[in-house]
């Protein structure tokens, strides 16, 4: 496995900037205040238990959920207060991997991929298209499903071919949304070390979202641990788990099996 | 509890919820008319959904009209004859077609084949996170599904009822003439003495709005489905019956506002 690259992290240059965010929906607190921070290069893994907010807090940094309080500050920009084209402008900057891949079904693999850089950037010739596509396939190994529907692919193809569909308007930060879910111990490892290599080859910063902690301490530089709606420890791997906190241990020994 | 309550609703949990419904559709509409005038018009998927709009229904238009034509004509017949007055046929047939029957059976049609499938198709994109993906990709899905749709229906639609009528009339002339052996011309002149400029005017308006009511209600529906595949059915039901139901709301009140010009 490819390992994870610690060298180009700026400490000094934070792309994701977030401060007292608070998101509920209805009487349900699903953040209580999260502070948190994600330098340029580095990979930062969200671990916590379903439902304690972790897709709550990717999606307000796109700007698909609003926040109820708080300063979430991408790219230098106030997420919540922009207007939507300034919003799309920022959104082209950033790649948001879902969860279940969210391939378009009606269109095959070339259409998925094609599809958002010919909406966005409507010059593009055939062949520039084409060769765009041709690149992120590669990146990802599967230059072979050019023509495939989605419903032709396996699950971790379909992984694939999301993180594919992201990489092609080369985006500053990716967001993966639980991008080992569902997937066989090998395919995650490939969709992890597919992971590092695009941090590596399009220098992106990433936040993982993931409660598979394989993931976390394969693919990230940190860890935040989120529970109850607030960052318990942000920290290399060691930090967060080199602790006597019952719900840390918990997470730890459900996931290696002690 | 009585104040928890009074706290969380204006008056109760389905009045609210079908006031805010109200003006959730309203936001809805106002939000294409807004977008339908604005750039980029996404010219080439329009023309696909009026394909899949048009084309894919004309097999099941054609049959009904000609069924319609059929059976109305020869369920009308017989009234007739017991007052002498067969020679009417045609002009009682042309009224029915043009004025009421080829519009509204198309768009019922439509309704059910249509905006069933929009909603279905809306909804399983929203459901799988395909229209979220657009959002972020920086692509307006709104644009992009629901105005295309919409507009696709708006055009169609009235071209399908068209059709329909025509079809319908051809279905009766051949039941006319298997009777008193007409010709073609003689039954299609007659058909239409009675029809004004305004009966085809108000046809095509009524089409024209039969067909934004069915593309809307149906990208509506599928837009705000929700609770997964239960969710998509749910929107591709409500929206055949919502569209439906207000199909013959409009069509009263458009008889109503032609009777009064007239």
């Amino acid at each position: 496995m490819k390992k994870l690259m610690q060298h180009s992290i700026n400490k000094e240059d934070s792309v994701i900037s977030i401060s007292g965010l608070f998101k509920s929906f209805g009487d349900l607190e699903v953040l209580k205040g999260i502070n948190f921070t994600l330098y340029k290069g580095e990979n930062v893994a969200v671990l916590g238990k379903s439902g304690t907010g972790k897709s709550v807090l990717i999606k307000i940094i796109i700007g698909l959920l609003k926040p109820d309080r708080g300063e979430v500050i991408v790219l230098g920009q106030h997420v919540d207060q922009l207007e939507s084209k300034e919003l799309n402008a920022l959104r082209i900057r950033i790649g948001f991997s879902f969860q279940n891949s969210a391939l378009y079904d009606s269109m095959n693999v070339y259409q998925n991929l094609a599809f958002p850089l010919t909406m966005n950037r409507k010059h593009l010739k055939k062949k520039e298209v084409d060769d765009a596509v041709e690149e992120v396939l590669e990146a990802v190994g599967l230059t072979d499903k050019l023509k495939q529907m989605p419903s032709d692919l396996s699950g971790g193809q379909r992984k694939r071919i999301g993180i594919a569909r992201t990489l092609i308007l080369k985006p500053e930060i990716m967001l993966y949304d639980e991008p080992t879910s569902g997937l066989d111990p090998i395919t995650s490892a490939e969709i992890i070390e597919l992971i590092n290599e695009v941090q590596q080859k399009y220098n992106t910063s990433s936040v993982i979202i993931t409660h598979d902690l394989t993931c976390a301490k394969n693919s990230a530089n940190r860890i935040a641990m989120l529970l109850e709606g607030k960052f318990l420890k942000v920290g290399t791997f060691d930090e967060v788990f080199d602790t006597n906190d019952e719900q840390v241990k918990a997470f730890f020994d459900y996931n290696f099996i002690q | 509890m009585f104040n928890r309550m009074r706290n969380k609703y204006t008056f109760s949990k389905g009045v609210d919820e079908y006031f805010s419904g109200i003006h959730k559709a309203y936001l809805f509409t106002a939000l294409f008319f807004k977008e339908a005038f604005r750039r980029p018009f996404h010219l080439r998927e329009v023309i696909n959904q009026c394909f899949e709009v048009g084309l894919k229904s004309l097999a099941l238009i054609s049959l009904t009209g000609f069924i319609v034509g059929i059976v109305f004509t020869k369920q009308s017949r017989p009234s007739l004859e017991d007052f002498g007055a067969t020679s009417w046929l045609p002009s009682l047939i042309g009224i029915a077609i043009i004025k009421a029957l080829g519009p509204l059976v198309t768009a019922l049609i439509c309704a059910g084949k249509v905006g069933s499938s929009i909603g279905a198709e809306l909804g399983s994109m929203r459901v799988t996170e395909q229209i979220d993906a657009m959002e972020v990709s920086a692509i307006n899905p709104f644009k992009y599904l629901v105005v295309t749709r919409v507009i696709a229906t708006t055009l169609t639609i009235p071209v399908l009822a068209l059709y329909c009528s025509f079809v319908a009339l051809y279905g009766s002339y051949l039941n006319v003439h298997a009777e008193e052996t007409s010709s073609m011309i003689s039954f299609y002149q007659s058909a239409f003495k009675t029809i004004s400029f305004l009966d085809i005017a108000t046809s095509v308006v009524k089409t024209i709005v039969y067909g934004f009511t069915i593309g809307i209600v149906g990208c509506y529906k599928g837009y705000h489905a929700t609770q997964g595949t239960r969710g998509v059915g749910k929107a591709a039901n409500q929206a055949v019956v919502l569209a439906m139901f207000l199909i013959f709301i409009e069509e009263v009140i458009i008889v109503q506002i032609a009777n009064w010009i007239r």
